[in-house]
């Protein structure tokens, strides 16, 4: 059996006195793109989030190509990981956030090679190089020295893929893509991430774009209420849901 | 960009509305009543005479004011007030920086400690720190060692380290220093901690989603785009701060005050003196408000779509466009516009 690229077992995440997530349990494959949808407050971001570890799970355990989140397991007790540790982690992981979170005081091209450059100690004609690739791969080769300002929200979150990506990442992480653009520039990043699910990147994608899993999802997981209430192939789930919660959440927004 | 390409085919562009502007008698009061408060003002200042013993005098003595403005003793006087104010600032900004990094920690000792400095240091007055530097050999007295004294740093009942003599290290320009930075930075950190604060926490994610450490993260990311916050302010404290450097003359540190205070203390021109000193004040004041524009200019870059022009490139564009250009060109300039700092915009 190969080994999941994500493996969340009985994963439990608590904000305070809230309970979001209540027991998750998930696979992702190396190579696979999974889907979640589920509306909002059912965890489905947090869940993402605890994948890179920018929130802390409290209960079950959650991890990456084989090794816990944020925790190192010896002699069966778990020891917290220092910041260096969960830095080294993270920077394999690429995550597109729903705001972009582009560096507005540099220009696209020195967004992309800052981490390549600072963390992975990549030359800078090397990363410059990588990076104008990368632009031009997600079509935006000429605006390599526009300040994200300059753009606009579907050229502005194509840098940021662009800028996850030049990291080399074994898994990529999208959180609500494309839910902060206009219904017209929702389609050119769509095609970037589908292009990229093509080449055989791992993804873990929450998302409401239905045809989007439809078309590239290998599996789609619906979320509530802080558990998976259904999971399974794309096509399947959307034609013949089996949930009565599944249903009512597809009525709307199918 | 045309207007009239909105608007339906054929459908000529109308005149321009050429309606009467609203009428404002009330500016006109103003500005006589403003007009007879500044000729009061001129005459006192310039033409009117008072009797000063025997002769008769102008009330501000410009002659002597003139005769003083240019002097040697006045000029070393500006230098150390430059030098103490650049000195004092460059302390208190790297203060401030370390104490707001500090205080926004998770470690529970660095934010105390950065929280006890700034209940010191904010709530002592300046000049009394000052005070207590210069006398600081008061405190710590020198043991005297054969021919000279020394002081000693180490731990208590311990090991010394260093040993120096405190009436040597410890001048009056020294003590100045440290007194007018240390607190400095106090106010510094406060600014500092509101920049950084400023921030949006996504910035912090994408970093350490990209696998920075928290310094780099700081450095890189965060830092940066606070110091659009802290720089007015700063600029702020470095005006201030040029002004505070005269506390220094009390612990007889020679800048310009009492440069001018030493020459009336023997001539008894104190007005005069003081207007010295007052008119090098703002002189250095206006040119410190000229830099601060500049600085804040270059970190609004990547905020704005198109900095605003410079009042040099303003006075520039009025006399190109207007002597150089049809008035065809200055609309396409319009519409074309000029890139961020300057460069010619991709579009």
């Amino acid at each position: 059996m190969t080994q999941p690229m994500v493996l969340a077992e009985n994963v439990h995440k608590r904000f305070g006195a809230v309970t979001v997530l209540s027991g998750i349990d998930l696979e992702v494959q190396a190579g696979e793109v999974m889907v979640i949808i589920g509306p909002s407050g059912s965890g489905k971001t947090t869940f993402l989030r605890c994948i890179n570890h920018l929130e802390q799970v409290n209960a079950g355990r959650l991890s990456v190509d084989g090794e816990l989140v944020g925790y190192r397991e010896s002699n069966g007790k778990l020891y917290e990981l220092r910041d260096s540790e969960v830095a080294r982690k993270r920077a394999e992981i690429g995550m597109v956030f729903q705001h972009f979170n582009l560096f507005p005081h540099m220009t696209v091209l020195q967004n992309i090679v800052e981490a390549p450059v600072k963390v992975k100690k990549v030359g800078r004609p090397e990363a410059e190089r990588i990076a104008r690739e990368l632009l031009s791969k997600v079509g935006l080769g000429d605006r390599a020295d526009a300040y994200p300002s300059q753009l606009s929200g579907g050229q502005k979150q194509r840098v940021a893929i662009a800028r996850a990506l030049a990291m080399e990442p074994k898994l990529m992480l999208f959180d609500e893509p494309t839910s902060a653009l206009d219904p017209e520039l929702v389609g050119e990043v769509l095609d970037v991430m589908k292009q990229l699910a093509r080449d055989g990147m791992t993804m873990v994608v929450v998302t409401h774009e239905i045809g989007f899993a439809r078309e590239v999802g290998d599996k789609l997981v619906f979320m509530d209420g802080g558990v998976v209430v259904e999971a399974g192939d794309p096509r399947e789930v959307l034609a013949n849901p089996q949930h009565e919660r599944t249903k009512a959440f597809l009525s709307k927004v199918l | 960009m045309e207007p009239s390409s909105n608007s339906a085919p054929g459908s000529p562009r109308p005149e321009d509305i050429k309606a009467i502007p609203v009428r404002h008698p009330g500016r006109w009061v103003t500005v006589a009543i403003l007009a007879v408060l500044v000729a009061m003002g001129v005459h006192a200042a310039v033409f009117a005479k008072v009797q000063r013993g025997n002769s008769s005098d102008g009330r501000l003595q410009w002659d002597i004011v003139g005769k003083y403005l240019f002097t040697h003793v006045i000029f070393e006087g500006l230098k150390v007030t430059i030098e103490l104010t650049v000195i004092a600032m460059v302390i208190g900004v790297v203060g401030g920086v370390l104490l707001a990094v500090m205080r926004l920690s998770d470690n529970p000792i660095l934010s105390g400690i950065s929280w006890v400095y700034l209940w010191f240091f904010r709530g002592t007055p300046v000049l009394v720190q000052l005070y207590f530097w210069y006398n600081i050999s008061y405190i710590f007295p020198p043991t005297t060692n054969g021919t000279h004294k020394t002081l000693s740093v180490g731990v208590p009942f311990g090991p010394e380290f260093i040993h120096f003599d405190p009436n040597k290290l410890i001048t009056s320009f020294v003590a100045a220093s440290i007194g007018l930075g240390l607190n400095e930075a106090a106010y510094m950190a406060e600014i500092v901690r509101a920049g950084l604060l400023s921030v949006d926490y996504g910035q912090t994610e994408a970093g350490q989603s990209l696998g920075m450490s928290r310094f780099l993260i700081m450095r890189r990311v965060v830092l940066p785009q606070a110091m659009r916050v802290i720089i007015p302010p700063t600029g702020n404290e470095t005006i201030s701060m040029l002004k505070t450097s005269s506390l220094a003359s009390a612990i007889t540190v020679g800048e310009v005050l009492l440069a001018a205070q030493n020459i009336y203390a023997r001539t008894y021109q104190t007005i005069p003196l003081l207007t010295v000193a007052s008119i090098w004040y703002l002189i250095v004041t206006s040119v410190l408000m000229t830099g601060q524009y500049y600085v804040e200019r270059y970190y609004a870059r990547g905020r704005v779509r198109e900095l605003p022009p410079t009042p040099w490139q303003r006075i520039k564009g009025l006399v190109i466009t207007r002597h150089a250009l049809p008035p065809a060109a200055v609309d396409l300039e319009a519409v074309t516009g000029v890139g961020l700092l300057g460069g010619p915009s991709k579009r």
